[in-house]
């Protein structure tokens, strides 16, 4: 734990910042499904990143913790959107985001 | 506490059901296991208890819980032939069940860990019950956007969540408070504070992050967008104002104005694209955007008769458009329709949808004596009380707008020309569901402090 505290917070946080953003503009902007959820993954792990260096300068272990139930989650997530996306895969043949357009107004 | 484990223990018990052959007795154990759960819960009111500093089952939450629980109980009794007859019942029983459980931590979480699972726990379930009809597409496609957006907002609440741990040393909400009062207030706060706005927006489709709600309650199936206008949505907002009354009310110099933007952007926005519609679930579900905006206005005007306000809006709201959903999914079962020309001319062969359908319109229009004029009423009282008179005249200037399509669909029910006289099969537990909604529709409005007393 020492050790981490050599790296100044700031840096940490811009870290996660620019890892973050990245995941934003990945939703964002890709249309392959796949690497959307890449993308959210990203988002989310630059979070648990966050939360270790600040639960490691707080001396509190309640941040590490929480990273574990971001985990799970995030695993349980993907796992049901995964299915959705066969589900989808089977009825268009097509893993591409456009093919959705069936629903607006 | 009893509420949680009577729910998880219904939805493990509704995931055996499949496995031990007993789908039929399936949906009369439900009813009386929430009637159970709504029994226990009843019984902490006035008796607060707090688990490990990480739920608080306060007045507050026993109310917001029971309100769902009297929901979901309309809601099983609407959904059931569907999901019996369409579905393999016992696993979207068992998600309902376990999505439930997420909306009763929502209401009583005392910790940010608590908020974040809950959400979680409510939103995995709805993405995969908004998916579920798996051989349409448009379902497909509804559930994929659900999850998208879904996923996408979880990122930012939990950024959110993270930069307030980082400057509160906590994910307590009282610890939080006390650490944000003392002189805290620094920019990581506020972008934490903004960053789970943005978060729990999404939850509650708040304009500008609104756009998934239509196609998603357009495209999943007449009862699924049911329960995530009504369940999802309350225990959005409930949880919503849970966070920011308890955490965030010393820094409301600070938010009020983004939020009160985002109302009227939402009021807007919403408002307008419902007149646009020709399908009558579309126009629900911009409709239902419409009312998170007038929901919100509570939050902005954050004081103590607001937290009565959320309660009756949310709850009056869900109510009327429990009615509304449930005639539209048996109209368009008839008539394999949901565009407006299906409600056309029904009246005479059909008083019973008629009535309880215009009883419903004029709910969610806001027009006196149903409980919609009451919720808009006392929603609007709380902002002028807290000196925002101009977000209330944008919301009224909204509410006219709101009353010319809901009064479309009185109009085609009633003074169209009939197309066909044979009347619309409605079912018993339908029946049941349409009476008991219109009586409390109009109960609650000519009574109101049988909901306000409460709180």
């Amino acid at each position: 734990m020492g050790d981490l505290k050599t790296i100044p917070m700031d840096w940490y946080l811009l870290l996660s910042t620019i890892l973050f953003s990245i995941g934003v503009m990945g939703v964002l902007f890709r249309r392959n499904a796949i690497i959307i959820f890449m993308s959210i993954e990203l988002m989310l792990n630059a979070v648990n990143l966050l939360l270790v260096a600040f639960s490691a300068y707080h001396n509190d272990a309640n941040g590490q913790v929480f990273v574990f139930f971001t985990m799970a989650v995030a695993a349980a997530e993907i796992a049901v959107g995964l299915a959705i996306l066969v589900v989808v895969y089977r009825n268009t043949k097509s893993t591409d985001i456009d093919v959705l357009n069936r629903l607006k107004g | 506490m009893n509420t949680l484990i009577i729910l998880s223990a219904l939805g493990v018990v509704a995931l055996f059901a499949e496995i031990f052959r007993f789908r039929k007795g399936l949906f009369p154990l439900i009813l009386i296991g929430l009637a159970a759960a709504f029994f226990f819960t009843a019984k902490e009111y006035n008796h607060p208890q707090v688990f490990f500093g990480m739920m608080n089952f306060d007045n507050y939450a026993v109310i917001f819980s029971c309100a769902i629980l009297i929901i979901a109980f309309l809601w099983f009794m609407m959904a059931k032939n569907y999901f019996l007859q369409e579905t393999s019942v016992t696993d979207h029983f068992a998600l309902i069940l376990f999505s439930l459980v997420g909306a009763v931590v929502m209401v009583s979480f005392n910790n940010l860990t608590m908020l974040f699972l809950g959400i979680e726990i409510l939103s995995v379930s709805v993405y995969v019950l908004a998916a579920s009809d798996k051989t349409n597409v448009m379902s497909n496609e509804s559930g994929f956007k659900y999850f998208l957006m879904g996923s996408f907002a979880t990122g930012f609440l939990l950024f959110g969540i993270t930069l307030i741990y980082g400057v509160t040393g906590s994910f307590d909400l009282t610890t939080i408070q006390h650490n944000l009062s003392t002189g805290r207030e620094t920019y990581m706060a506020l972008a934490g504070v903004l960053l789970l706005m943005i978060g729990l927006g999404f939850k509650s489709s708040l304009a500008p992050f609104h756009f998934w709600a239509p196609d998603v309650y357009e495209g999943a199936p007449t009862t699924v967008t049911t329960y995530m206008a009504t369940v999802v949505k309350t225990a959005a907002f409930a949880a919503f104002y849970r966070l920011f009354s308890l955490c965030f009310w010393q820094l409301a110099a600070h938010w009020t104005d983004v939020l009160s933007w985002m109302v009227v952007l939402t009021l807007f926005i919403g408002n307008v694209s419902a007149v646009r519609q020709r399908s009558v679930k579309r126009m629900l579900a911009y409709s239902s955007v419409a009312h998170a905006g007038y929901i919100a206005i509570a939050i902005v005007a954050m004081s103590v008769p607001s937290t009565c306000a959320i309660l009756y809006y949310t709850f009056t709201y869900s109510i009327s458009s429990l009615s509304a959903f449930t005639i539209l999914f048996i109209v368009s079962r008839h008539k394999g329709s949901k565009d407006i020309s299906a409600f056309e001319g029904m009246s005479k062969a059909n008083p019973l949808l008629s009535f309880t359908m215009t009883v419903a319109m004029l709910s969610l229009a806001g027009i006196p004596p149903t409980a919609g004029f009451f919720a808009k009423y006392y929603v609007f009282y709380t902002a002028i009380n807290h000196g925002f008179t101009w977000l209330v005249l944008v919301a009224v200037l909204a509410a006219l707008v709101g009353i010319y399509y809901y009064f479309r669909v009185i109009i085609a029910i009633y003074f169209k020309p009939e197309q066909q006289l044979v009347p619309i099969k409605v079912g018993p537990l339908h029946r049941t569901v349409l009476i008991i909604t219109t009586i409390l529709t109009l109960l609650f409005g000519l009574f109101p402090n049988l909901v306000l007393g409460w709180l």
